[in-house]
């Protein structure tokens, strides 16, 4: 298959999960979410209740697809950056290392100017640990082994047959 | 590529529905919104023409239940069947994990089934997938029609390799949970292999 699957684990997702909440702190933003290029969403921070996260999350992805395809149609690698601005909410929406989408929904009692110096911050630092993730993934995956907990094993025909009862 | 994640125990999948314009990508996934129940289903998201055709993607996150403590959850899209949309199917097709060909029984629709099958290679290729090694399964939509071609001449045409195929009227929801099922039980084997 390409490409390779992301897998995360608990010590991971509490780093990013603590990155997310200091951004959400600092950028005196509504809601701050990371997503999957792929439109899965990976963690969130904030006041979600009212908010559809999942549809966000798909349609934030094909939001960063369309514009990366305008992007390569004018010669340009990507535009890492898109900021859209309503009445009240604002949504900041940036690519970190080709890889994950940081949205972040603000309004009047922050500014464009705060969010995008907290982003730029707290991108580096999210950079760095999917970087690590990526890593690790491919030692284990070199290492040949399969993940010692590994739910997927012991899949069995049973099991998928439950899932469409 | 899906994303399995052992914080939240969440296992995530994107299945896309392909095939030509008007095959009935669509009406498939409402037919699944439709009976499935609330708790297993977010909203069925449509960016589509006025005219209610599809211009960028439908989207459905399905979560049907657990498998060895995990949720496991689906995500469905469709692609613009229409031919200038090539861009954005493409873009559509990133980062998937089983694909369903929907072709549509019609005799005239034959060609347009045979281009829209080629053009899943080509763009499939792009991102170094083939169609042999993907879960994949093929639907003959809308057998309920007069005029559709026998299915092993429909075979013959799309479906060389012997993929595995169902007979689908996506209308009333023939054939739907099974084309459905049918790849989904590939995606999840092939995690296991994997994992």
């Amino acid at each position: 298959m390409a490409g390779s699957d992301l897998v995360m684990y608990d010590s991971e997702f509490q780093k990013i999960d603590e990155e997310l909440q200091r951004l959400h702190q600092q950028a005196n933003a509504n809601v701050v979410f990371l997503v999957d290029k792929n439109g899965q969403l990976i963690a969130s921070a904030g006041d979600t209740h009212n908010i559809d996260t999942t549809s966000l999350a798909s349609l934030t992805a094909g939001n960063i697809a369309a514009t990366g395809g305008i992007a390569r149609l004018l010669g340009e690698k990507e535009f890492t950056i898109l900021f859209h601005e309503g009445e009240k909410d604002n949504i900041h929406i940036s690519l970190i290392g080709q890889r994950v989408i940081l949205v972040v929904i603000f309004d009047q009692r922050s500014s464009l100017g705060l969010v995008r110096l907290r982003v730029k911050k707290t991108s580096e630092v999210l950079a760095r640990i999917f970087d690590e993730m990526t890593s690790k993934a491919e030692k284990e995956k070199a290492e040949g082994g399969k993940t010692a907990e590994s739910p997927f094993a012991e899949i069995s025909d049973e099991d998928i047959d439950n899932l469409f009862r | 590529m899906s994303f399995i994640n052992y914080s939240s125990r969440e296992i995530n999948c994107k299945i896309v529905y392909y095939g030509p314009g008007l095959c009935g990508k669509t009406t498939n996934l409402q037919f699944i919104y439709k009976r499935t129940n609330p708790e297993q289903k977010g909203k069925l998201i449509s960016l589509a023409t006025e005219t209610e055709r599809t211009l960028f993607f439908d989207f459905l996150p399905l979560a049907l239940g657990d498998i060895r403590g995990f949720r496991v959850r689906f995500h469905l899209y469709t692609v613009p069947g229409q031919v200038f949309y090539a861009a954005s199917r493409k873009l559509i097709l990133k980062g998937v994990d089983g694909v369903i060909f929907v072709a549509d029984s019609q005799i005239e629709r034959m060609e347009a089934n045979i281009e829209s099958l080629e053009d899943l290679r080509i763009n499939l290729a792009e991102q170094g997938y083939t169609l042999e090694k993907l879960p994949y399964a093929v639907q003959y939509n809308k057998r309920d029609l007069p005029n559709v071609a026998p299915l092993e001449e429909m075979n013959k045409l799309l479906n060389v390799n012997g993929a595995l195929w169902f007979e689908g009227v996506a209308t009333t929801g023939v054939g739907v949970f099974e084309t459905l099922k049918g790849v989904a039980r590939q995606v999840l084997l092939e995690l296991k292999k994997h994992y």
